[in-house]
């Protein structure tokens, strides 16, 4: 089984039996050797426009599907434009392998040409990062990174390999075992805890489910939606854990948080028992810690023990697998059903039409205009053109929490966003990752005039691959959730947030040779995001919309979370003219 | 009052930076750090003190046992432990005054290193509070220079070390297939 090889031949080896069948990169002088070896290889090597979308790409591969995502980029300026795509991976616990090039290893230290600590500077927005010293140790290095970044909570690990790594010689014989003593990936969850927070389930007055990216992480959407069904409880997804449940599910909510609805928030207030599975209590989801679930009890389950009364003490904490955890726990739950259900059933109905009215009380404002655009009617019409079908990915402001609000999901991993980082510019890269591993589905790219006009380059990508992507640019003309805090908390001095000449669109689009077209009346949208879908191949659509509208409900930093702002402050109508 | 954090990690490159890196990406200001190989040369064990109130402590020390180098990180604080330093003073005294330093290093425990006509070099352990005192009385017979070593600890608990068992890669499965 063993053959000699360079170690560029030996990592795409190891890549493929891997299970990679595509990776995003950006070829420079010292991965030339591994370039060189991608030239005749059966792995699909795609050539972004800029390393920092090769990161987003592998992370919308990932997100789609789940698998590790790889991504690849040279030393120095290459690896250093990677970073932003590794804190995102970090900061939503998205698993991708990083590949840099590094120089020589003699000349490591020396202020080489096109040299930098990518070793050091990665270390702290990577779940783990290797710098490969010897060809001998590059087959192991390759399948831990694989199996950290995708085992446990997942995460991004990059893998720092010097050109002469890549040119020397060695015999390749696979690796059958890899040893790493201290990393522990917490499994069963403590049956006992377990036991109890099932019994806590059952004497809630008022359960509420609040699920977020981890259920998607772990695959554990129909474990989820047993629970619910079984506990007939409301349940919320989080930004990032949206599709975990079907939007359509009788016992689906909403989004809670900054921008949740007010049913949610309400429910996350009023509830007595926290049913919080996979979510880290973000500040955008509890406002003021205080205020937030306060006359609840909490069960906490998390694959990670850190995030573990991390902001919120738990009363159940349990650490493992959610999964296994859920399997376990929907086990018992059927089991006592018969006994358990009928003693709070009269609270359960009492509770669940609290949250329907909650719900029919203050929905999402989904107004519409004769003369504009509103970016509710935008959102609202991709939303019945994907019918909960599309990948929808999404840059990051405004229009990203109206997607958030009114898209609805059937489905995990078709719901693709920048959650922990907001980082802008992810949008369009991260749907030519999810487009590469989901060719069999729409793929909608929803962006700012913000976002989109940092995503550029890659039209040349998704020209050169015709990848049949719709990007929808919501533009109203400025950095819209910048004017929007400057409007509401900066007395209206708008501040660095026009964003005049944006580029025509169809000549834009046109220059790329597909599709590009600017829509403004009402009338038009949905004739023109049909045609848009109709397109076999990309189409960039511009829709301008109302520029000042504000995205509510909204809870002010720090503020509590039963006190939203429902919509705008009346204002004399002096100070509007 | 400082706290004490004994960590046992894997002896490879940037190992040490991954456990300080938490510390100061939280602006925490490390007292004293040391850091030596264990029996098993691949293990290496730090002592790290510092000042954190008890929450923040325990989300650093989850965060450290997080690390794939970190193979048990435990905060000894509050638990039966010891906890020893070491320090070097070099002392420039008058003649008259050679024999009373003698006598008071002998009281604190310490050792001649070096004797010259400027002086001596002493070497002390113990316990923080102590070598502070010596320092102190040190410093009333003349200039001194002084080398600490900061804290080295060891918990009086026999607690098990669990390591994880090798994994089989996916290249495994092909070789058996």
């Amino acid at each position: 089984m063993s053959n000699l090889m360079n170690g560029a031949k030996m990592l795409l080896e190891c890549l493929g039996r891997e299970g990679v069948d595509v990776f995003f990169g950006y070829p420079g002088g010292v991965t030339l050797p591994l370039y060189d070896a991608v030239y005749d290889h059966h792995i699909k090597h795609i050539l972004v426009r800029h390393e920092e979308n090769a990161a987003f790409a592998a992370e919308g591969y990932a997100r789609a599907t789940g698998k590790v995502g790889v991504c690849c980029a040279t030393s120095g300026p290459g690896a250093t434009n990677l970073v932003t795509g590794l804190v995102d991976a970090m900061m939503d616990s998205i698993p991708i392998v990083a590949i840099t090039g590094q120089v020589t290893s003699k000349l490591i230290g020396s202020d080489a040409f096109q040299e930098a600590d990518t070793f050091g500077i990665t270390r702290s927005c990577t779940k783990h990062n290797y710098l490969v010293k010897d060809i001998a140790d590059l087959p192991s290095i390759i399948h831990e990174a694989f199996y950290i970044a995708g085992s446990g909570r997942p995460g991004p690990v990059l893998v720092d390999i010097p050109k002469d790594v890549f040119q020397a010689q060695a015999h390749y014989t696979p690796v059958t075992s890899i040893h790493l003593p201290g990393y522990k990936v917490p499994s069963e969850g403590h049956a006992g805890q377990i036991r109890r927070a099932v019994q806590m389930m059952w004497e809630a007055d008022r359960p509420y489910v609040y699920a977020g990216g981890g259920i998607i992480a772990a695959n554990a959407s129909d474990d989820l939606r047993q629970l619910v069904e079984t506990l007939d409880a409301p349940a919320v997804t989080t930004l990032m854990g949206i599709g975990a449940l079907p939007s359509n599910h009788p016992n689906y909510v909403s989004m809670p948080g900054m921008h949740g609805s007010y049913a949610s928030n309400m429910g996350m207030y009023n509830c007595t028992l926290l049913i919080a599975l996979g979510v880290r209590f973000d500040d955008r989801v509890t406002g003021r810690l205080a205020a937030f679930a306060p006359h609840a009890k909490v069960i906490h389950v998390d694959i990670d023990p850190a995030e573990i009364g991390k902001n919120r003490n738990a009363d159940i904490p349990i650490v493992g697998d959610v999964k296994k955890v859920l399997e376990k726990m929907n086990t018992i739950l059927k089991e006592t059903a018969p006994a358990e259900a009928p003693k709070k059933a009269a609270a359960r109905i009492e509770w669940n039409k609290q949250v329907r009215d909650w719900m029919n009380e203050h929905p999402y404002d989904v107004s519409r205009l004769p003369d504009v655009i509103t970016p509710q009617h935008l959102m609202t019409e991709i939303d019945r053109l994907s019918a909960g079908e599309a990948i929808v990915t999404s840059d990051v402001g405004q229009h990203q929490m109206w997607a958030a609000q009114l898209i609805r999901f059937n489905h995990p991993r078709h719901w693709i966003n920048s959650g922990g980082l907001g980082a802008m510019g992810f949008g369009v890269p991260s749907a030519i990752g999810a487009q590469f591993a989901r060719p069999d589905k729409l793929v909608f790219a929803i962006a700012g005039d913000g976002g989109f006009q940092m995503s550029i380059p890659e039209l040349s990508t998704i020209a050169a691959h015709q990848l049949p992507i719709k990007i929808i640019v919501m533009n109203n003309g400025v950095l819209g959730m910048i004017r929007q805090w400057q409007d509401l908390f900066y007395n209206n001095r708008l501040s660095a947030c026009s964003l005049e000449c944006f580029p025509d669109v169809e000549k834009l689009a046109g220059a790329y040779g597909f599709k590009g077209r600017t829509v403004s009346k009402p009338s038009e949208l949905a004739q023109a995001l049909e045609d848009a879908v109709r397109e076999p191949g990309p189409f960039l659509l511009n829709v301008k919309v109302l520029a000042t509208e504000n995205v509510y409900p909204m809870v002010p930093a720090g503020g509590a979370i039963n006190e939203m702002v429902l919509g705008p402050v009346e204002v004399p109508e002096e100070v509007t003219k | 009052m400082q706290q004490v954090i004994s960590v046992l990690l894997e002896n490879k490159p940037g190992a040490l930076l991954r456990v300080t890196g938490l510390l100061s990406a939280r602006g925490y200001n490390i007292e004293s750090l040391t850091v030596a190989r264990t029996l098993d040369p691949e293990i290496s064990r730090m002592t790290i003190v510092f000042d954190v109130e008890e929450k923040l402590r325990a989300q650093v020390v989850k965060q450290m046992n997080k690390l794939i180098n970190v193979l048990q990180a435990t905060d000894l604080t509050d638990t039966p432990s010891i906890c020893r330093e070491m320090v070097l003073v070099r002392v420039r005294t008058a003649q008259d005054a050679r024999t009373a330093v003698i006598k008071e290093a002998e009281i604190f425990g310490a050792r001649v290193v070096d004797s010259s006509i400027e002086g001596f070099a002493l070497e002390a352990t113990g316990e923080t509070e102590k070598l502070e005192e010596f320092i102190e009385v040190m410093k009333s017979y003349g200039d001194i220079d002084v080398t600490r070593s900061g804290g080295v600890a060891m918990s009086l608990e026999a607690k098990k070390l669990r390591l994880q068992p090798p994994v089989p890669t996916k290249a495994a499965a092909e070789v058996t297939a």
